[in-house]
């Protein structure tokens, strides 16, 4: 299964991965609209934390919708035609790593395309398999 | 069959237009009668006054029928609202539907709650409510295409009116493709309800995961007897593409930002509080036994030790798991449960598969413990059929309980009851009489007629003691009671007995307030309480909402908080909701919202006037209710009920007889409930006789003419 696997210890926040992957997905850099978040991390085990969908699909169960599935690489998509918006998948995130935008009525989430890990100056970011 | 070979009676077209704010404007208007279709405009009076949901539904009726209008009179109508805030996917329990009709049983105004997809798909096919009135030859079928802009009244097809096959039917028929069933939602009743005035609505939607429909229940007051007098077999609607800005809201960030809090609240909290998304409501059962509020043998007692095999777990065990099983989407607190396979033992059904949509603690508790059935195999095959036939299980429960108390008591016998060994606990002999009610036949015929109807039976031809059967028949306004034993809260006593329609909890439901946690001593406590808590849960109705999002998940803190029986928290995301939908800037608190219920509140007070009924002598409620009628019935609970009678009342039990017992105790429980009957009037801004005062009305703003002509009458 493809994830995006982080290394907190290795960012400095220079918040690249946000606006690559905001300029990807929402042709404009704008961390609002980013599915990976940089936050300080304030249990003080690194400088930063990395907030980002870990590919877990406990989205996928509370979708009454039946919007949101695992495709064969193991990344969990939302079919944005079904999306009924309901955010379900939002508040039962375990990590919360489902993200909204008032400019959008469909949740947007990682699906582990890596861009911003070709981006990230400090090799903080990484597409792994893992099982 | 398919949708092109149905007969064509009327066809109406009409431009599909835009939801806004909440609203679409205008209300749809059928009659299969004549076969009229018309659109009707939303005022912004009714939206400002009556706001939606029920309150354009009594609105609608009010116009559509006079003060002499009988429940089978062509001119009665069925009208169904979501109302502004139904559809929105974000908050959750938004999909609610409010029915309102002039009812078979107890010939006023009805209301009744119900989840499933109609009303919000109602809305986005371009319809704030529709309203159904006249009385067809022939069954009929009516459909709303929200996708073409069209309504149909078509001539049905033969085969049965019963839901489990009908509604099934009915995505069949008017799905164009696999991918259109989501769109389909209809409202069906069942055979039952052609030949019981206890008569049930289904509202459908259909489950993908499930690949089938499962349905929700209009269950109180006979609107399916209604429904099937008019001879429509069903109502049926289409739209597809619902999304979470449907509603087109006035500020969708804000309902988002509660939305999202209250998904989350029920992700953390509902694992450690209800377990509602495991078990629904079933687990009360055992809770109401343990604090003696679980009504059994007919509401004689309040728990039983065989409780627990009809509790949460059993039914946790049967429900299927890990699905998204909201009645509408979005609502992650998921209580509408099913189970899966249920092999049907007898009847016509007898040797199917099955799905029984629950069942929920109402059910359990008036099929199961107040007939003294302890057997969940028996509370489901009453499930199933109860919703199939279109037949009310609380109202079924109720009565069939009654039934074997008077069996029980030599009233009825065997001869009576066509061979029917109707004492508590005999599941085949309750399951036999639900056969016989939806069927009409034996004493079915007359126990289908519901409680009121069947006390006069039973005095008239069997010389039943008026007295005896008033006490014990669990019936108020003609309603049979729903399921919770109110012998030990009079604000609970009050909270049925005042209810506008009939003895039903979703008014008010104070016990553990009144009576576990003492937290209303006073008469001036308890008619607060009976003032705020009817009006804030009507407001629910208003809106298209469902009440348990509300307080069957409570934020961590609530307990700390100055009104934990209100969740202040909840009550604030409500205001927040309903402006970020309707963007009306009159709305800042609480008081706000419970403002618009005493608006409609009131309203419905006055029409059950001008039907004839709503005063105080209507507000009425059998003794059985209030305290203990029998002789077993004292000394099952003698300890309390002599404490009682030294501290509270004065009276010496010692030495005494049961029967001098019972009757001061009686004497005392009744003076109480008529000062509470005082307190609550007054509160609520009523006469001594419950009546609203012309300042009322005039403070409510629904003092037009027609509604002082009512009101000046009994002034």
């Amino acid at each position: 299964m493809k994830i995006l696997k982080t290394y907190p210890d290795r960012c400095i926040g220079c918040l690249v991965c946000e606006a690559v992957c905001s300029e990807t997905y929402f042709q404009k850099p704008d961390a609002a609209k980013s599915a990976i978040r940089i936050l300080e991390d304030d249990t003080g085990a690194a400088d930063y934390r990395i907030l980002v969908c870990q590919q877990l699909g406990d989205c996928i169960a509370v979708c009454p919708a039946m919007a949101i599935r695992r495709l064969k690489s193991g990344v969990v998509t939302i079919n944005k035609k079904k999306c009924v918006g309901c955010y379900a998948c939002v508040g039962f995130c375990p990590i919360q790593a489902m993200f909204t935008h008032p400019d959008e009525i469909v949740p947007f989430k990682c699906i582990a395309c890596g861009k911003c890990a070709e981006q990230c100056p400090t090799e903080a970011l990484e597409i792994v398999e893992v099982e | 069959m398919n949708r092109a070979e149905l007969k064509v009676l009327a066809e109406f077209d009409y431009e599909l237009g835009q939801v806004e704010k909440g609203y679409t404007g205008r209300t749809l208007y059928v009659n299969v009668s004549d076969n009229t279709i018309e659109s009707r405009p939303v005022t912004p009076e009714m939206k400002e006054i009556f706001v939606g949901g029920k309150g354009f539904g009594l609105w609608r009726l009010w116009h559509g029928v006079t003060s002499d209008t009988k429940w089978n009179d062509p001119e009665n109508e069925i009208v169904i609202s979501s109302g502004p805030l139904g559809g929105t996917t974000t908050y959750p329990g938004s999909g609610k539907s409010l029915v309102v009709s002039i009812s078979p049983t107890t010939h006023s105004v009805m209301d009744s709650n119900v989840g499933g997809h109609f009303g919000p798909l109602l809305k986005f096919a371009g319809w704030d409510a529709i309203e159904l009135q006249g009385k067809a030859q022939n069954d009929v079928i009516v459909y709303v295409d929200g996708m073409q802009g069209k309504v149909f009244i078509y001539e049905a097809p033969e085969g049965t009116a019963d839901t489990h096959e009908l509604a099934e039917r009915m995505v069949e028929l008017f799905a164009d493709s696999e991918a259109e069933k989501v769109g389909i939602s209809s409202v069906t009743a069942g055979s039952g309800a052609e030949h019981a005035l206890i008569g049930c609505l289904n509202f459908s939607l259909y489950d993908e995961r499930r690949q089938g429909i499962r349905v929700k229940q209009a269950g109180r007051g006979g609107i399916g007897t209604v429904f099937r007098d008019k001879k429509i077999k069903a109502l049926v609607v289409k739209y597809l593409g619902v999304k979470g800005n449907s509603n087109h809201p006035a500020d969708k960030s804000r309902i988002d930002r509660v939305g999202i809090k209250m998904h989350k609240e029920i992700h953390d909290n509902d694992p450690v509080q209800c377990r509602m998304r495991h078990r629904g409501t079933s687990y009360l059962v055992q809770i109401m036994s343990d604090y003696d509020l679980l009504p059994t043998h007919n509401f004689k007692y309040g728990g039983h030790p065989e409780a627990r095999r009809i509790n949460g777990d059993v039914w946790e065990a049967r429900f299927r798991q890990g699905l998204p099983d909201g009645c509408w989407y979005g609502c992650t607190l998921s209580c509408s449960h099913t189970v899966e396979g249920y092999t049907v033992r007898t009847g016509p059904y007898k040797g199917r598969v099955v799905r029984v949509d629950g069942p929920e603690y109402e059910t359990i508790a008036g099929v199961g413990s107040n007939c003294g059935i302890f057997d969940p195999e028996t509370i489901l095959e009453i499930n199933f059929y109860c919703d199939t036939y279109g037949l009310d299980t609380i109202s079924f429960g109720t009565l069939t309980a009654f039934v074997m108390e008077c069996y029980e008591a030599g009233i009825l016998d065997q001869e009576k009851t066509g061979g029917l060994d109707l004492r508590f606990g005999n599941g085949d002999a309750a399951i036999e009489l639900l056969h016989q009610i939806a069927r009409g036949e034996g004493f079915g015929r007359i126990a289908g007629q519901g409680i009121r109807r069947m006390k006069q039976i039973f005095v008239e031809e069997y010389g039943a003691d008026p007295q005896f059967l008033q006490d014990i028949g669990m019936e108020a306004k003609g309603l049979e009671y729903s399921e919770y034993v109110s012998k030990e809260s009079l604000a609970q006593q009050g909270g049925y007995g005042l209810a506008n329609k009939g003895p039903q909890h979703d008014e008010a439901w104070l016990i553990f307030m009144d009576m576990v946690n003492n937290q209303l001593p006073t008469f001036a406590d308890k008619a607060e309480a009976l003032h705020y808590f009817p009006m804030w849960r009507t407001w629910f109705g208003l809106c298209g909402l469902c009440k348990l999002p509300w307080n069957d998940i409570i934020p961590e803190d609530n307990a700390l908080t100055e009104e934990p029986a209100k969740v202040p928290e909840h009550v604030q995301n409500y205001v927040e909701y309903f402006v970020g939908v309707t963007g009306r800037q009159d709305v800042k608190r609480g008081e706000d919202l419970v403002r618009m219920s005493e608006a409609v509140y009131n309203f419905q007070r006055v029409f059950n006037l001008r039907l004839g009924f709503g005063t105080r002598q209507h507000d009425a409620i059998p003794y059985r209710s209030m305290g203990p009628v029998t002789a077993e019935e004292y000394e099952s609970r003698a300890e309390r009920y002599d404490q009682q009678l030294r501290e509270l009342v004065g009276f010496d039990p010692t030495g005494k007889s049961t029967a001098e017992k019972l009757a001061a105790l009686r004497e005392y429980r009744q003076a109480q409930y008529e000062r509470l009957m005082d307190a609550v009037y007054e509160r609520r801004g009523w006469t001594a006789n419950g009546v609203p005062t012309l300042e009322t009305l005039r403070r409510l703003r629904i003092d037009f003419p027609e509604v002082v002509a009512v009101v000046q009458q009994h002034l």
